[in-house]
């Protein structure tokens, strides 16, 4: 493994297990032979990836604020609700699709650093649970707000991508799918570019990993762990805009089940990793659609308990996550 | 001598626990001073209280001027503080770490780097290997080499020489040297190892439970049997 990692320019850290590589290695194979003989495993499994990333893009925000945190944000998923209504004022205002996209982005940055500075500071140095508590309080109060601001009914936003079909290889492939992993993609690559080649982002992870230790190089962790809120909240709202246009329809609960598939997707990844939060989105995605399509049994009244099922059948054999790493420390 | 760092009758606690009654100590630019003591006497807590980690009451100056706000805001104005176990980040490569180094300033890193090159030429080629894979005395020159990078007027040293080989403590201490000749940074450093301490410093400073009990020119205090036997235990 260690020669691997050598070989490539990673650090090791960042590589799963040998075991988990292998497995990982396997579903890529299977996907591509099954792929290749049907038609339909084919549309499936791009479908799964287009759904998994929305998971892995929620799960990812999950995972940068436990990081700093070390604590689950339950009002994630809320947050990004509230951003696609933000969005879609806008476009009520006459903004176009685009435009309201990317002021929504700057807007979910702003709500972030806001909620991180009026709400969570307050407790931050109190106990985990009371953190925990005070998201919980936060999922209810931006329910609460959305509803009596914009009403339970649904509403209708147009589509980012129309609804084009492609064909690849004689395989449909919808415009929506294509551009939501595209969005994905990039922004978690800008992401990491971030962290890794900008100042303030090499000090939020220098304050994630020692927090003591960073403020003595004189990193303001304070404030950057307000910009890590912001940026979760940023990736959080990516996740709700992709979302939207696949339930064709907005509202107030529109993120709640894809919270719950997100906080899977950064279980199976590990929890600590944010590659392993998109690598457990795209698995649990296509997963799902696979499963649904071809054991009938399951159809798509039990996708959401046969996925817990399965995290949990791996949390069994792999306690820390596909990606996760038994934390060890000397002191 | 001009003072570049003085401390008038600091108190410090952590909590209810009291770990320094009124210390007072000041330290020349471009001097090397040395803190020695016993377990438990305030040592780390003196370089706490000027990087301000720990509650404290009393004036601390650097070269005049009041330190005040976090230990992110005393970074800024020029203090590099190596605490206990380094401070290194064991996840960051060799390189992340330097660069968190010079956290405070902005502009190109590589005329930093390649002086740091003369100082541990190993550095250059560890440059992409995570700091917790090095060893001891490698992550302890990676710490200075961290705290040169912040182009520091005042350089606090917790304990250097802990569990280093003793080979490189004398090793770690010659470098100490150099940069403070050649950099002119001003070094305050904490030590149990009294003998290399007293070589190294020009002023000392021995505590006693969170007072000063005694200090002065080192060259005086090596002279003095007594005084050698009873403080310094060798």
């Amino acid at each position: 493994m260690a020669e691997l990692a050598r070989r490539l320019p990673i650090p090791e850290r960042l590589l799963p297990a040998r075991p988990v590589l292998l497995v990982l290695v396997a579903a890529c194979i299977f996907l591509t032979v099954g792929s290749s003989i049907s038609t339909l495993f084919a549309q499936l499994t791009v479908a799964g990836v287009a759904s998994g990333v929305v998971f892995g893009s929620l799960g990812l925000a999950l995972v940068l604020i436990y990081r700093a945190t070390e604590v689950i944000n339950f009002a994630q998923g809320e947050m990004a609700m509230a951003c696609v209504y933000f969005a879609y004022q806008l476009m009520l205002w006459g903004l176009s699709y685009w435009a309201a996209f990317f002021s929504t982005l700057a807007i979910a940055f702003v709500f972030g650093v806001v909620i991180q500075q009026v709400v969570i500071r307050p407790v931050q140095h109190r106990s985990v649970i009371a953190v925990v508590i005070v998201t919980v309080g936060l999922f209810i109060l931006i329910d609460g707000l959305v509803e009596w601001k914009w009403g339970a009914n649904q509403r209708f936003m147009p589509a980012p991508f129309g609804n084009q079909v492609y064909r690849l290889g004689g395989v449909p492939v919808a415009r929506q799918q294509i551009g939501t992993i595209v969005i994905v993609l990039v922004c978690v690559l800008a992401l990491w570019a971030f962290f890794r080649f900008t100042k303030v982002g090499l000090g939020m992870r220098a304050g994630a990993l020692r927090p003591e230790a960073a403020r003595l190089v004189g990193v303001r962790t304070n404030a950057l762990l307000a910009v890590g809120w912001g940026l979760a909240a940023v990736l959080g709202a990516v996740a709700g805009l992709m979302t939207e246009p696949s339930q064709y329809v907005l509202s107030p609960t529109l993120m709640q089940p894809v919270l719950l598939y997100a906080f899977a997707a950064a279980v199976l990844g590990g929890l600590e990793s944010p590659g392993g939060a998109l690598v457990g989105g795209i698995a649990l995605g296509v997963f799902l659609n696979l499963i649904g399509q071809y054991w009938t049994f399951v159809g798509s009244v039990l996708q959401l308990p046969v996925a817990f099922a399965a995290l949990l059948l791996v949390l069994l054999v792999k306690p820390t996550g596909l990606f996760g790493h038994r934390s060890v420390r000397k002191v | 001598m001009t003072a570049l760092l003085e401390l008038n009758e600091v108190h410090a606690r952590y909590g209810p626990v009291k770990a320094l009654h009124g210390i007072s100590l000041s330290v020349g630019e471009g001097e090397i001073a040395a803190v020695l003591g016993a377990n438990g006497a305030g040592k780390t807590t003196t370089l706490r209280a000027i990087s301000n980690t720990v509650e404290r009451e009393g004036e601390v100056l650097l070269a005049g001027n009041a330190l005040r706000g976090g230990p992110e805001s005393v970074a800024r104005l020029g203090v590099a503080h190596v605490p206990e176990g380094r401070g290194t980040f064991a996840e960051l490569t060799v390189w992340e770490n330097l660069r968190l180094g010079a956290y405070t300033r902005s502009g190109s890193l590589r005329d930093d780097f390649t002086r740091i090159g003369t100082y541990f030429p190993w550095l250059q080629e560890r440059k992409h290997q995570q700091a917790g894979t090095l060893s001891g005395g490698e992550q302890q020159m990676l710490a200075l080499a961290r705290a040169f990078m912040q182009r520091p007027r005042l350089l606090l040293l917790d304990e250097p020489s802990l569990g280093l080989a003793p080979l490189l403590v004398t090793e770690v201490f010659r470098i100490i040297k150099e940069l403070n000749e050649s950099e002119g940074v001003t070094v305050l450093v904490v030590e149990q190892n009294a003998h290399i301490a007293l070589q190294l410093a020009q002023a000392v400073y021995v505590l006693e439970v969170g007072r000063v009990a005694l200090s002065g020119p080192s060259a005086e205090l090596r002279e003095h049997e007594s005084i050698r036997r009873s403080y310094l235990g060798y």
